[in-house]
């Protein structure tokens, strides 16, 4: 009986919220303004490809390269991408973890995750600082520098929110009910991560 | 002593800021949606000073009151400003103050995110505006054409950066909307029982939502291009200098849509109300809404017919479709009005200006996406009295028209409408002075951004006229701004429904409480206080009527089996 009792109290809580609120039923409201952000943010991107395959298209066939010496470091490229797809799982596992209500996992993950995205843009930094020509040297130059910076920028808002998630689970603010940011956060470095896929694919294997 | 006192006292709240930190502050929906609107206002009057800047050059031949560069200065400064700083934020002004109330919410789903999207508005303009303190404004034209933008000073650096704040906060205003619209809705406010001003809204946000973050991407381009050697439009370097008119125009087109999609909404909030009848056809207007959307990405390169770079059959068929929905919603309207109870008061005359202004304004529109006519008019005035036709008669007809509708809600006070139809005849003469005679200016071969031209090229006559509407339209804001201030001070009380409207803004007091509403009437349909108000006319007893024709019917049909 008093299983029983207990089980329902948290359905009946929710049920008076569910009628309290507005448009409490569905989605989040904090994450369909997170995925009409992420929208947005495709659109950016989808401006700035339209730069690279124009500047592209302008040069002529066989001469869109890099100019020497500066090869692009294809190996460090893919290993980046690994640690980048990598963290995307273990964002995953973080938000499974605090669906059941599993603080300290999340906790991990986050950590983890967190990590991930560190070495993510410590590894473009070096990257940078290896190549052998600059933003103003040329095309790709130009379009190189400008897609996968901005993509950077965006990496880094992923760490300051994964900083903030990290920050609050410490703090035991999240709960299997009550964790929409984490969810929001969860979604927009996945989001990061697509895009640096479709970055990858075009600069460094669509050569 | 039966008395019962509350504390603190119904309706007031419960506790008072000094009032410069409240509006500082405050994330009320209705408190932004005004600083929006006042914000908005002095930007008008900002660009509007340089419109006159320009048309007073213009009225004779010969260079008399400013230099070439200051010219150029002026007129990029009046486009920039009064698009992306008086005409899109007085209308999300508007909408941020009557979508949260029409829809019966209190207030938008993301409060805080609002009042950082206001903000972000004063500081890009100011940045904008800031060219002139440091070497002179930006002086490309509002479109930053490459490779002009190459040669600009820092003023221009300044509009790039004023503009990636200003286009921010749209961003960020359309996630609110959207969110808003589809989480917020007041229980019974179906999507299609929505007012037609907030489906015009959200289409508006998608637009904004999708269009603004390309221009970002093309302006932050732009800023490598000048500061750090970057080669994407500069064609010296080996850059596109039509790639930026395709960013530019794949945000510029549905711009223009952004720019009169709620305006047409505010006309099918007015002209139903004031023609004493609903909006026609309101499901046919929801999907015209839609369809001009959906149109508006894909007609871009219209703007680039003669770059020789795009396809014109394309882009001149896809434009002309364009007239269809358009030209539905033109048929809503005047079906509204046929045989309508009218009463003409002063923010149904901005409405009926609009119609009829829009109606010039899209007829050349249609014309220009004649490839044949746009090669011989392309970049001459009658491309200036066309745009001007759409957003100055059609946007900113719309902008006064809900300044007019929405005023008494805003304040609980009515502007006075004497005063108010002098200020709408003065504003529509001198409009039409101003800029009808721009199309034979242009048919005749005279090409916008010029500050001169020649004294035998036959001009004189009519730039001289379009000066002096220029002119009256300023005078007319005399009597608009009297009228706002005299108001204030001792304007006759408005009550909570001055209009008899339709809409649920309507069903709260004037001004409302912050948390807008007590109590909501039912919602069965898209204009719930009409039929609060005045019942469902014969039907009065309606849903009881049904009832029994429903009880009645059972009863038949178990008769039949």
């Amino acid at each position: 009986m008093t299983a029983r009792t207990m089980q329902a109290h948290p359905a009946g809580e929710e049920a008076a919220e569910a009628a309290i609120a507005h448009g409490a039923s569905g989605m989040p409201t904090a994450l369909v303004g997170m995925l009409l952000f992420i929208a947005s943010e495709v659109m950016f991107f989808g401006g700035l490809f339209a730069t690279y395959f124009s500047a592209r298209a302008g040069v002529p066939a066989g001469a869109w390269h890099p100019p020497e010496p500066g090869h692009l470091d294809l190996p460090l490229a893919a290993v980046l991408t690994a640690v980048l797809v990598a963290s995307s799982f273990t964002m995953q596992f973080g938000v499974w973890a605090i669906r059941r209500g599993d603080p300290g996992k999340l906790r991990l993950w986050t950590a983890i995750t967190l990590g991930l995205g560190i070495l993510f843009l410590a590894g473009q930094l070096y990257d940078y600082s290896q190549l052998g020509f600059s933003i103003a040297d040329s095309s790709f130059g130009t379009v190189f520098y400008t897609l996968t910076g901005f993509h950077g920028a965006h990496v880094f808002g992923g760490v300051v929110g994964l900083t903030i998630v990290l920050a609050r689970t410490t703090r035991g603010q999240f709960t299997a009910r009550n964790h929409v940011a984490v969810e929001a956060v969860s979604m927009y470095w996945h989001f990061v991560d697509v895009v640096w896929i479709f970055v990858f694919s075009t600069i460094y294997l669509l050569r | 002593m039966a008395t019962t006192t509350l504390e603190p006292p119904a309706g007031a709240p419960a506790y008072q800021r000094f009032w410069v930190l409240d509006w500082l502050t405050t994330v009320d929906h209705k408190k932004i949606g005004i600083l929006y609107i006042v914000n908005s206002f002095l930007f008008f009057f900002a660009a509007g000073i340089l419109a006159l800047v320009v048309r007073s050059e213009l009225a004779v031949p010969g260079l008399q009151i400013v230099d070439q560069d200051t010219f150029n200065q002026a007129f990029t400064m009046h486009g920039t400003i009064m698009l992306f700083l008086f005409i899109i934020p007085a209308l999300s002004g508007f909408a941020n103050y009557i979508v949260p109330l029409q829809l019966g919410a209190p207030d938008m789903a993301f409060p805080r995110i609002n009042a950082l999207s206001f903000w972000l508005l004063p500081l890009g303009g100011g940045l904008i505006f800031s060219g002139y303190l440091f070497g002179g404004a930006a002086a490309e034209g509002w479109t930053g054409y490459a490779p002009l933008t190459q040669q600009g000073g820092v003023g221009t650096d300044l509009w790039i950066i004023g503009l990636l704040l200003v286009g921010t906060a749209s961003i960020l205003g359309a996630v609110n909307f959207i969110t808003t619209v589809f989480k917020m809705r007041a229980p019974g406010m179906t999507l299609f029982r929505m007012p037609i001003f907030v489906w015009t809204v959200l289409v508006t946000a998608v637009l904004i939502l999708l269009a603004t973050p390309v221009l970002a991407a093309g302006l932050i381009a732009l800023f490598i291009d000048r500061n750090y050697g970057g080669s994407f439009f500069d064609p010296s370097v080996g850059g596109n200098p039509i790639l930026w008119q395709h960013i530019f125009w794949f945000f510029g087109h549905p711009e223009v849509y952004i720019v009169i999609l709620p305006a047409m909404g505010v006309v099918s909030e007015v002209l139903p109300v004031f023609s004493r009848k609903p909006l026609f056809g309101y499901k046919a207007f929801v999907f015209a809404t839609i369809a001009i959307g959906f149109l508006s990405w894909t007609v871009w390169a219209h703007h680039m017919f003669t770059t020789g770079a795009v396809f014109l059959p394309f882009f001149s068929f896809m434009t002309a479709l364009i007239a269809i929905p358009t030209g539905i919603k033109m048929f809503n309207w005047l079906a509204t009005l046929w045989r309508g109870k009218l009463m003409l008061t002063t923010a149904m005359l901005f409405a009926l200006g609009f119609i009829s202004m829009f109606l010039i304004g899209g007829i050349s529109g249609v014309m220009l996406a004649s490839p044949p006519i746009d090669f011989h008019v392309q970049d001459t005035y009658f491309v200036v009295a066309h745009l001007h036709y759409v957003f100055f008669g059609g946007s900113v007809f719309g902008v006064f028209a809900a300044t007019y509708y929405w005023f008494p809600k805003m304040t609980g006070k009515k502007l006075n409408e004497p005063l108010g139809k002098v200020h709408f005849w003065i504003h529509f003469i001198g409009f039409n002075l101003a800029f009808f005679p721009m199309h034979q200016l242009g048919l005749s071969g005279m090409p916008r951004r010029v500050s001169d031209y020649s004294p035998d090229a036959g001009w004189t006559i009519l730039n001289m006229v379009s000066t002096v509407g220029a002119f009256m339209i300023a005078v007319s804001i005399l009597p608009f701004l009297v009228n706002v201030v005299a108001t204030f001070i001792n304007g006759e009380p408005a009550g909570d429904d001055p209009w008899e409207g339709n809409t649920l803004e309507w069903a709260t007091t004037s001004p409302p409480p912050p948390y807008n509403f007590d109590r909501l009437p039912p919602i069965h349909s898209e204009r719930p206080l009409f039929f609060l108000t005045h019942g469902h006319g014969h039907a009065a007893e309606r849903p009881a009527d049904l009832e029994e024709d429903e009880a009645e019917d059972v009863e038949h049909r178990k008769g039949l089996v």
